[in-house]
């Protein structure tokens, strides 16, 4: 249970250091916050390689979840980073 | 030092690094100059949490196979996608993050040993990523305009009931199913009503209210990532889920002020129930239409212009032409500026990335604070294709539905002109008194089409 008690509080943490950081996003940018941190969720990756190497229904099932999480991650970066670059200054 | 032939100690470091990397990503994706930076930096960190997490792996071809199916897809629609459907988008890749950490959760399901707190993870984890899944799928389908399914129409109140219903039952799940040895199988109901009960939670919010949506959807995403890294005891996934719970959790604020509503009033009320018709039909009084050629004319004695896009500029695709307006004016030295309202089109940010996608700089984009106290001294406010964030109603008649919300307040422009195809109401289905005062003139038409003429005029 004490690990527990210890990863809710790099949760708390984590959470109040995100809306320090981004408290004051210029609108233009929120598109691209959105989009990029869209991309950032896909972490959700890395929790199923470890599931998946299960040989089981268990390991298909977080082997669907290596391919969505995958579009995330790449179709989230890609389009962020393609958007940022139309963004110019005078 | 045995800490260094221990795989798993050297992958929690090597994690540490990645949520650093996160965190840096994020602040820099905040600020304009370092955007690009953060957005890389971040695209790294995920690299490296992903590369040390299959190092582990006995046999990772498959997996690294999954991968990269994945990232052919992603990637295809990522690159093909024009800038104008960029809201459905961000929408549909939501989807599929929450798809994977509702999967995470269902695989966990059975490995878990009988422990009354993972349990509760499991449950959360699952039901917080299965209606992100359908309710970004519904998200999507409304702003790709796939659906349209009335606020009152039985559909949307069968599929609302079923989102009450899952929320009893997930409370079910979690709370009474532990104590009670049962055989009802009760996870596979959980399962479809979770995936049921996402639509029900988006179905019933109308088009206006999206940016809201998005960005709370945006939000759980990050939200059932991190509570799956409580599952997999994964500081990583910890880390950089709550960093995105946190950045969707200000969007999802900015928008609702921005509309001065409640969160809760977005999602569970909308405007229909908010004193619908109180305002004053009768005393609206005469619209005065204008030509183009007419409106020209007043543009060119202009010294400046100010520029209101709304979403009627994005289905008129009008994007380009508006800039190349702009850029005459510019020319024909009238100083131009866009004012740009949060909430103005489907999604936070989309009329920045509209207008962005059309080679407008970032700088002459003022957001309602900037350019509200020097509305006086503005000659021409062109509004195109917005209604509810220019209404006055919003500053002068305390019983409108919309009134506190912060507004352009363009009625304090010297002259406004407004670009619309016809005299219907807006999203809040609230009248506009803007098209009845003396300082308006109404351009009625194609907004494209409309500017197009303007831009001929300048040119001839």
């Amino acid at each position: 249970m004490e690990i527990y008690a210890l990863l809710g509080f790099v949760l708390i943490l984590s959470i109040y250091l995100g809306l320090e950081l981004i408290s004051k996003v210029p609108s233009t940018l929120h598109t691209p916050l959105m989009s990029g941190a869209n991309a950032i969720s896909g972490i959700a990756l890395v929790g199923a390689l470890v599931l998946s190497t299960d040989t089981n229904l268990q390991g298909s099932i977080a082997f669907l979840a290596v391919l969505f999480a995958s579009i995330n991650v790449f179709g989230g970066y890609l389009v962020t980073n393609r958007m940022l670059k139309m963004f110019k200054k005078k | 030092m045995d800490i260094f032939n221990d795989i798993t100690a050297i992958q929690n470091i090597t994690y540490i690094v990645a949520s650093i990397l996160f965190i840096s990503g994020i602040k820099m994706l905040g600020k304009e100059d370092t955007a690009v930076k953060g957005n890389f930096l971040s695209a790294l960190a995920m690299f490296i949490a992903v590369s040390v997490t299959l190092v582990d792996i006995v046999n990772p071809m498959v997996l690294i196979g999954g991968i990269a199916v994945g990232a052919v897809i992603g990637s295809t629609i990522a690159l093909k996608v024009k800038m104008t459907s960029i809201p459905e988008m961000v929408a549909l890749f939501n989807g599929f993050g929450g798809l994977a950490t509702f999967l995470i959760a269902w695989s966990e399901f059975n490995s878990v040993p009988d422990n009354l707190f993972q349990h509760v993870l499991v449950m959360t984890t699952l039901y917080i990523g299965g209606v992100t899944f359908t309710g970004s799928l519904i998200a999507y389908a409304k702003l790709a305009e796939k659906i349209k399914i009335a606020k009152t129409s039985l559909i949307t109140k069968f599929f609302t009931t079923i989102f009450y219903i899952s929320l009893v039952f997930l409370s079910y799940s979690i709370f009474v199913t532990p104590l009670i040895d049962t055989s009802f199988d009760f996870f596979n109901v959980l399962l479809i009503l979770t995936l049921l009960g996402g639509i029900g939670f988006v179905l019933p919010i109308g088009g206006g209210d999206m940016p809201v949506v998005i960005s709370l959807l945006n939000s759980f995403s990050g939200i059932a990532a991190a509570f799956a890294g409580l599952l997999l005891l994964n500081n990583v996934l910890i880390v950089a889920g709550s960093l995105v719970g946190a950045s969707g959790l200000i969007l999802t604020v900015i928008m609702a002020k921005a509309m001065n509503r409640s969160i809760n009033n977005i999602l569970f009320v909308g405007y229909a129930s908010s004193s619908s018709k109180s305002s004053s039909s009768e005393e609206q009084g005469e619209v005065s239409p204008i030509s183009v050629s007419d409106a020209y004319l007043i543009l060119e004695s202009a010294s400046s212009v100010l520029i209101i896009p709304g979403y009627g500029m994005a289905v008129a695709q009008a994007q380009h032409v508006v800039r190349e307006l702009g850029e005459l004016l510019e020319e024909n030295g009238t100083e131009v500026k866009y004012g740009i309202h949060p909430v103005a089109g489907r999604m936070p940010g989309h009329m920045n990335v509209l207008l962005a996608e059309a080679n407008v700089p970032y700088d002459v984009l003022a957001e309602p604070d900037d350019i509200n106290p020097i509305m006086d001294s503005v000659d021409v406010a062109v509004v195109i294709g917005a209604n509810d964030v220019v209404n006055p109603s919003a500053t002068e008649e305390p019983g409108s539905p919309i009134y506190g919300m912060p507004i352009i307040e363009v009625h304090n422009a010297k002259t406004v002109f407004v670009l619309k195809r016809s005299m219907s109401a807006g999203f809040a289905g609230v009248q506009n008194p803007l098209f009845f005062k003396q300082n308006t003139r109404m351009l009625f038409g194609d907004a494209k089409e409309s500017i197009g003429g303007l831009v001929s005029e300048f040119k001839d």
